[in-house]
């Protein structure tokens, strides 16, 4: 349990730094902005507290508010990530249920299962994160198009990251 | 009162999401009303500190062309001074400080975080209300505007770039003095838009925009772009005009922040012949 938790700072931290560092300063046009840190929502243990879940969603969003100077914008997305994620795994849910002891990863629970689960999650926050940013409906069209091609390109980054773990974990 | 207490634990999920939602929209909602904003953003310890370490090892990269630039702008301040003029007028040549008072003063900066591919964007600057910076100062670099200080916090600010959806600079046309506002439509970085030019105003490609006297923050006359193309819409009295921006904001490493000395005479006066009618 304890590992766990300390497990979970340590990715908070990584991703943070990853988002901010790495990915903030990559162009890839005006269209593209991916957002990685969302990866840590998304592979919270399936035994996380609802309130937990929301309080880091939290302390993710305005941690990256900080460094994007968006105050509140990416808070209001993951927060509002954090509350469908238990609607969403529900939906999913195999016939018997989670096992105890397992991580909504792809290791897990196969590459089908996690696309569709963490798709729907990242284009969500993709959509709130966008759309409160514009806060206008005039620009409708090209931020839905930013809302689409960016969450392809979280897409990717969050499933490449995805095997990077896995083999690590194989090799100890 | 037990009721609403057992609904409100049965629901807490619900709630404390209500709860939370509430706190990002007030914060964003804050934040857009162009005040001050408090904790939450880039010019703040931790953050500006991470920032600042970065730039500082991506500087080393930009290292030539900075030096390019200042080398040429040394040559240009030199041809400016007055020794280069004293020569010429011999023994006529005096300085007479009650005539000149000054009106501006710069002072440099280091820009220590940047973006250009958002709707809505920033940049973080070395310096802050230790050295003189304010909320609302003008901030330019050796090839044109840049954008105006927003948040301040002990030794950093924050700078609305003009690449910004609420960024509006008061712009004319050099060579006749037309004027108009120039705002970003979020298409391309190097690009905006300039609005409310007459269309019996005759343009050109390439003609020259700078700032217009009219802004309390600009200098007159300090560069902002070219034409690049303008059109008019049927129906409408005004050209919009499309203007290449002389500012690489992709290249951004060095700033000058600039203060109006008079700013504070001029905003008073100002509001006291408002109040008067």
């Amino acid at each position: 349990m304890l590992n766990s938790i300390i497990r979970n700072i340590i990715r908070f931290i990584l991703l943070v730094l990853v988002q901010v560092l790495i990915i903030k300063n990559l162009e890839l046009g005006r269209f593209i902005n991916p957002f990685i840190y969302v990866l840590f929502i998304i592979i919270l243990p399936f035994e996380t507290p609802k309130w937990l879940l929301l309080l880091s969603a939290f302390a993710l969003g305005i941690t990256i508010d900080m460094f994007y100077d968006t105050a509140g914008m990416h808070a209001a997305a993951c927060v509002f990530m954090a509350y469908v994620r238990p609607g969403i795994l529900k939906l999913f849910s195999p016939r018997d249920g989670y096992e105890i002891g397992t991580q909504p990863t792809i290791q897990y629970l196969g590459v089908p299962w996690f696309l569709s689960y963490s798709g729907i999650l990242i284009v969500l926050h993709h959509f709130v994160l966008f759309y409160i940013e514009i806060f206008r409906l005039s620009e409708f069209f090209s931020t839905f198009l930013r809302v689409i091609v960016s969450s392809v390109f979280t897409m990717l980054l969050v499933v490449f990251s995805q095997y990077l773990f896995h083999r690590k974990k194989e090799q100890e | 009162m037990r009721n609403l207490i057992l609904f409100v634990w049965k629901h807490s999920f619900l709630f404390l999401f209500l709860l939370l939602e509430t706190i990002c929209i007030y914060l964003v909602v804050r934040n857009n009303n162009f005040q001050r904003a408090g904790f939450v953003n880039s010019a703040n310890q931790v953050s500006a500190n991470v920032l600042k370490t970065s730039k500082n090892i991506e500087d080393y990269f930009y290292l030539k062309n900075e030096n390019e630039n200042l080398a040429k702008e040394n040559a240009d301040l030199r041809s400016h001074s007055l020794v280069s003029f004293s020569m010429l007028v011999n023994d006529l040549y005096e300085v007479n400080d009650t005539v000149y008072s000054q009106k501006y003063t710069y002072t440099s900066c280091k820009v220590v975080n940047n973006s250009i591919n958002r709707r809505n964007n920033y940049l973080t600057l070395n310096k802050g209300a230790k050295q003189g910076i304010q909320h609302d100062m003008a901030v330019i670099t050796s090839t044109g505007v840049v954008g105006v200080v927003k948040d301040v916090s002990e030794n950093f600010c924050t700078v609305m770039s003009l690449l910004h959806s609420k960024s509006t600079i008061s712009s004319k046309i050099k060579k006749n003095g037309f004027f108009g506002p120039l705002t970003w439509d979020g298409e391309n970085f190097s690009y905006a838009t300039l609005n409310d030019i007459p269309s019996h105003v005759q343009l050109l490609k390439g003609d020259t925009i700078v700032t217009s006297a009219y802004s309390l923050a600009f200098p007159e006359n300090i560069m902002i772009g070219t034409v690049e193309s303008f059109e008019r819409k049927s129906g409408e009295f005004f050209f919009t005009v499309k203007v290449k921006l002389s500012t690489d904001f992709k290249k951004l490493s060095y700033v000058y922040v600039v203060n109006n000395l008079q700013k504070l005479e001029q905003e008073e006066l100002e509001k006291r012949s408002e109040t008067d009618n």
